[in-house]
């Protein structure tokens, strides 16, 4: 499993794995906003969390077909499927590559784009705790969302509409946080309820995803 | 005689040939029946004007949007545990038609709080949760339509069903979280019989009779549709071997 | 026979037309569909000489 990892680590990092590229989209969205919205400071620093999550979101999407398409072409996941690991451990493994090579550079990178935006000083410590606790749970929805469409040519537009509606209560508790907790108020229940949301789905959503996939190479 | 035979496809069609025009009939008696008396028969309500007779159609195909989801969970979970193929062509059948009726419910309400909230849009927690499941219908309809192989299209779609469900069940609590609404709890809500007098009751449980019995009529026919197709496909397949 | 609307006459009437409209065009597209199937059905079965089964 650990060989699996450092594998499909070493692909995504490589020209063409698209290690980066989530992040470069990540900043031209940033920079975007600011053309649209104005660049009255006031404006930007209200909807920043806003417009830092769903720029994250958007970018975790980007990569997400990446995740078996590879492995799907040349075969390795036939491989992997009579391997002696369960379906389910390499759902999950894969699950945490993409999310060590898009997620965790997002969550780094994030405060850095805050700066663009003008977000308020104590929200900085918000973003990179909800972005932190949120977004495993959204590599984890987009391995599920790629593993429905693995088998498909043109899988991509289709792995959008099925996984952002998932993404909604992950979006809603995570935003909210950064809210709450740059204004001051109670965080305690948005940070629960994501991280709940969080850890649900990592334990479960592997099993839907393993599923899929068996049915895929049937 | 138990219900497990119906999932054989002959036993389903024959059944389901002499069912039909009863539902029909009773569906199209109910429906006109609750709509005419909402439309025609009913008196002013004080603080919402004419606007009253929406709820006629406004709250049943709210109900059905949910209930469609919820018969194409069951659906799914028989075709899942059962593979009986009939279940997994009506959960086919059961989406557009849940789609439509959130569609309804989506633009009556949009009319309704117009003149009522003084918007057409608000991001309150029951409009916002029904786009929501809107979306969640729009993914479901398309997954079934981008593949090709019917037996795997129904298992994909059946498993993004039920991680849909949770999901939209989630989505529901944050989306309450997030913002209050404008919705007034009591006086929409069907089960708290007592806040809508019975004047607009009455007309109101025809109308959701009738939206109940249209639903059964078109998952009926649209079911019909898809197992006649199927065995059409495997006629085609048989054509091209011999 | 028209009962009277009032001021929310638009309301009222939009919001049953676009019902209907949803609804018919359900209704329609359901039948429409089913007829070709059963049409196209029909004649492959003609074609075969499959007997049902």
């Amino acid at each position: 499993m650990i060989a699996l990892l450092l594998r499909d680590l070493r692909l995504a990092v490589r020209a063409g794995g698209g290690f980066g590229l989530s992040l470069a989209f990540f900043l031209i969205v940033t920079v975007l906003v600011p053309f649209g919205v104005g660049p009255e400071g006031g404006t930007l620093a209200r909807i920043a969390p806003g417009i830092l999550w769903v720029g994250a979101l958007l970018a975790c999407l980007l990569s997400l077909d990446r995740i078996y398409a590879l492995d799907f072409e040349d075969g390795s996941l036939d491989l992997l499927a009579t391997a002696p690991i369960p379906m389910e451990a390499v759902v999950s493994v894969k699950a945490l590559a993409h999310w060590l090579t898009t997620g965790l550079p997002l969550v780094l990178a994030a405060p850095v784009f805050g700066v663009l935006l003008h977000l308020p000083g104590p929200a900085y410590f918000w973003l990179v705790i909800s972005l932190a606790v949120g977004t495993p749970a959204l590599s984890v929805l987009g391995a599920f969302g790629a593993a429905l469409t693995v088998g498909l040519k043109r899988g991509g537009l289709l792995l959008s509409l099925l996984v952002l509606p998932l993404y909604v209560p992950t979006l809603i508790f995570g935003a909210e946080l950064i809210a709450r907790g740059s204004a001051g108020g109670a965080t305690a229940t948005p940070l629960l309820m994501l991280a709940g949301i969080t850890a649900a789905t990592v334990a479960l959503v592997p099993f839907a995803a393993a599923a899929a996939i068996r049915v895929n190479l049937r | 005689m138990s219900i497990w035979e119906y999932a054989n496809p002959k036993k389903f069609m024959q059944t389901s040939a002499w069912a039909l025009p009863w539902f029909t009939g009773l569906a199209a008696i109910t429906l006109v029946t609750g709509l005419v008396w909402g439309f025609f028969f009913t008196p002013e309500a004080a603080n919402f004007g004419t606007t009253v007779k929406i709820i006629y159609i406004h709250v049943p195909s709210a109900m059905m949007a949910i209930n469609i989801w919820v018969m194409m969970l069951v659906t799914s979970l028989i075709w899942l545990i059962r593979r009986h193929h009939v279940s997994a062509l009506a959960a086919k059948a059961a989406a557009p038609v849940g789609l439509v009726m959130t569609l309804i419910a989506l633009f009556t309400g949009a009319i309704w709080g117009q003149p009522m909230w003084g918007t057409w849009w608000e991001w309150d927690p029951r409009l916002t949760s029904f786009l929501i499941l809107g979306l969640f219908y729009l993914g479901y309809i398309a997954l079934w339509q981008a593949i090709d192989n019917p037996d795997t299209a129904a298992d994909l779609t059946g498993v993004l069903c039920l991680v849909g469900s949770v999901f939209a069940l989630l989505s529901r609590y944050a989306v309450n979280f997030w913002n209050q609404g404008l919705h007034q709890g009591a006086s929409l809500s069907v089960d708290k019989q007592e806040n809508v007098s019975d004047v607009y009751w009455y007309p109101l449980l025809f109308c959701i009779a009738g939206f109940i019995l249209l639903f059964i009529v078109l998952v009926l026919v649209r079911t019909r549709t898809e197992v006649r197709s199927r065995r059409l496909k495997a006629l085609e397949a048989r054509e091209r071997l011999a | 026979m028209m009962p009277e609307l009032g001021k929310y006459a638009v309301s009222v009437m939009s919001a049953y037309g676009v019902t209907v409209v949803l609804l018919v065009g359900i209704v329609a597209q359901s039948l429409w569909r089913a007829a070709r199937v059963r049409r196209a059905l029909e004649a492959q079965e003609q074609r075969t000489g499959a007997h049902n089964g």
